[in-house]
């Protein structure tokens, strides 16, 4: 290799800030999932080794009603904001640039940039009038607050495949006597399709673990899987917790490796 | 014989961007493409032959003027329904179809029964000899593969024209002469008229029935190949497709008086300030003592192996390019600043209007 200019590596204390921040990111995780086999009730001192509280998080019926509802909030959230993500995100591509087209990326991506405070504030006063007037109190809301914050997350990814597609294809499909409906079904929408999955499971990992507009928005009853575990912090902290949290932990884990893999894999 | 027209641009011009700062691609071009030829438009990059194949496939609209499919406007008819397709410079072939889903596009866009695409689509795999790769998918075939599957691809729909921008461009010299080959074999079989794109020369004179030289937005010259080589009419065509020597004279009663005092005969009515053009092997070297000959010193010998490239000047200075073909020895027998004496072989010397 040859060491022209900057070579990071070889500045004093390299070796020693990289383990540093890796510790630091990780340490703490790793011990929530140490503690999760823990044998006692603590989440600080080890008393040997029991899968007892995952059988104890199994068996809790709030644990379970909980995390129902917070795969169904997910899910319906990712479909729903990956299907307004795509259509953004061909919106933005798939045509002549137009005066005012950044203001509209910047609109799309605006949840990335508002402090998430102030969009559940903001969804707490803006749904409790609806609330007022239609009483409605289903899941509704927090299906509608959970779309729109995962919007951006969806977008991403869509809109960087469809920026990095040989536009020369939907040429060829127009050529080869396709309208412009049969390019998109059987040649745009086929290319894209790893970059929706990818947008999708964004979506749903960011629903999935989301606490602060949640709780705003929620209704009585309406605790997902965060929100529970919040609330149960706040009486006693068991391992039970750890448990819960360890299962989230390899959802997401399993998810963002699919997500890499799809978005690894070009055309 | 009245010859059927498949392809007729009237006038087209196309211009990019907008007011001062447009660019005008095509200005004023005009072209017949007679059905069932090979039809080669030849030019440098950026001199719109390009431009013009596209808006004969309708990915672009033209500024002003028409173009005529089989003698229907189809100016303003989007690609999708114009019985034309095209060979992309790239292939742009469908990376996520089968090399028999490439080829059946065209026909299952146009609704056709499955069977009769089942059909055509082997009968087509027949053609271009990839039989075997049916149902690979386009990335595991090679360079040659693919052009010959794009190639299938748009024929498959048995177009009215086939259009090719540039296809062999990205295949190396050996493959490139298959293809050659292999291209001017289709369009007999076919018999579809073919409308090629190229920037190589050599490649537009072996291969077309008639070439369009394009230069600067505008058709410099349509002929066939011999005519295009013989009887360029101005000075990008005759020194865009092989190698020449320009000679200036000026008109002196019914022949034209070299800038270094001799006269010569060429078949033009030009007057005042010409150009002569003549192609380096229409030239022979005799004796400086030969009658009619241009007196000339060798400045240059340069061995080509086939061939020897003599470089002369004439006593007004100006260098000539005489090509020999090499004798068996590999001595052309002449020496640096030896005297000469060049004529002309009848008919080398052609007149340009510029």
């Amino acid at each position: 290799m040859a060491s022209r200019g900057f070579v990071l590596t070889r500045l004093p204390g390299f070796n020693g800030i990289a383990l540093g921040v890796f510790v630091a990111l990780y340490l703490p995780i790793f011990m929530l999932v140490i503690y999760s086999f823990n044998a006692g009730k603590s989440v600080a001192l080890w008393e040997g080794f029991s899968l007892q509280w995952y059988g104890i998080a199994w068996a809790n019926d709030q644990v379970k009603d909980a995390t129902v509802r917070s795969l169904y909030l997910a899910l319906s959230a990712a479909v729903i904001s990956t299907v307004l993500a795509t259509m953004a995100a061909l919106g933005t591509t798939r045509r002549r640039k137009f005066r005012g087209m950044t203001f509209i990326y910047v609109m799309i991506n605006q949840p990335l940039m508002v402090p998430e405070i102030v969009s559940a504030v903001a969804l707490l006063i803006f749904f409790a009038a609806i609330k007022q007037a239609t009483d409605y109190q289903g899941m509704g809301y927090l299906i509608a607050a959970h779309s729109a914050f995962c919007i951006p997350f969806a977008y991403l990814p869509i809109r960087a495949r469809l920026e990095g597609m040989d536009l020369t294809l939907e040429t060829a499909a127009a050529d080869l006597y396709a309208s412009t409906w049969q390019t998109f079904r059987f040649v745009t929408l086929p290319l894209l399709l790893p970059g929706i999955f990818a947008g999708m499971m964004l979506a749903f990992v960011t629903s999935l673990d989301d606490v602060v507009i949640t709780v705003f928005v929620k209704s009585a009853g309406q605790d997902t899987l965060p929100t529970y575990m919040l609330g149960q912090i706040r009486r006693q902290v068991t391992a039970e917790i750890n448990a819960i949290s360890t299962v989230l932990l390899a959802l997401t884990v399993a998810l963002l490796t699919l997500f890499f893999l799809l978005t690894r894999k070009k055309g | 014989m009245t010859q059927t027209i498949a392809v007729e641009a009237n006038h087209v011009v196309k211009a990019f961007g907008h007011g001062e700062t447009a660019v005008r691609a095509l200005n004023d071009v005009s072209v017949q493409i007679r059905t069932g030829e090979f039809f080669t438009l030849l030019g440098p990059s950026g001199c719109g032959k390009t431009t013009l194949l596209r808006l004969i496939a309708g990915f672009e609209m033209p500024s002003a003027g028409t173009i005529l499919l089989d003698g229907a406007d189809i100016t303003t008819l989007p690609p999708n329904k114009r019985p034309v397709n095209t060979v992309f410079q790239s292939y742009a072939l469908f990376p996520h179809l089968t090399v028999a889903q490439n080829i059946g596009f065209g026909l299952e866009m146009l609704g056709r029964p499955k069977a009769e695409v089942k059909a055509r689509v082997d009968q087509m795999l027949a053609l271009v000899k990839l039989e075997p790769m049916a149902d690979r998918k386009t990335s595991q075939l090679s360079g040659g593969q693919q052009q010959r599957v794009a190639l299938a691809r748009a024929l498959a729909p048995t177009p009215k024209v086939l259009l090719l921008d540039e296809p062999l461009s990205a295949l190396d010299l050996k493959l490139r002469k298959e293809m050659q080959l292999e291209l001017k074999r289709l369009q007999l079989e076919t018999g579809i008229t073919f409308v090629f794109v190229t920037h190589d020369q050599e490649e537009a004179l072996t291969m077309s029935d008639r070439i369009g030289v394009m230069s600067a937005g505008k058709l410099q010259q349509v002929g066939s190949p011999k005519e295009i080589y013989t009887k360029p009419v101005n000075r990008f065509v005759a020194s865009f497709i092989g190698e020449t020597n320009f000679l200036p004279a000026t008109r002196d009663g019914d022949a034209y008086r070299l800038d270094c005092g001799i006269k010569v005969a060429a078949p033009s009515s030009a007057t005042g300030r010409v150009t002569l053009t003549v192609r380096p092997e229409q030239i022979r070297i005799g004796a400086e003592t030969d009658a009619d000959a241009l007196p000339a010193k060798v400045t240059n010998l340069v061995y080509f192996g086939t061939d020897t490239h003599c470089h002369v000047n004439l006593p007004d200075g100006t260098e000539v390019v005489v090509r020999l073909q090499s004798p068996a020895t590999g001595d052309a027998g002449l020496a640096l600043g030896q005297a000469v004496g060049l004529s002309f072989v009848p008919d080398a010397l052609q007149v340009l209007e510029d």
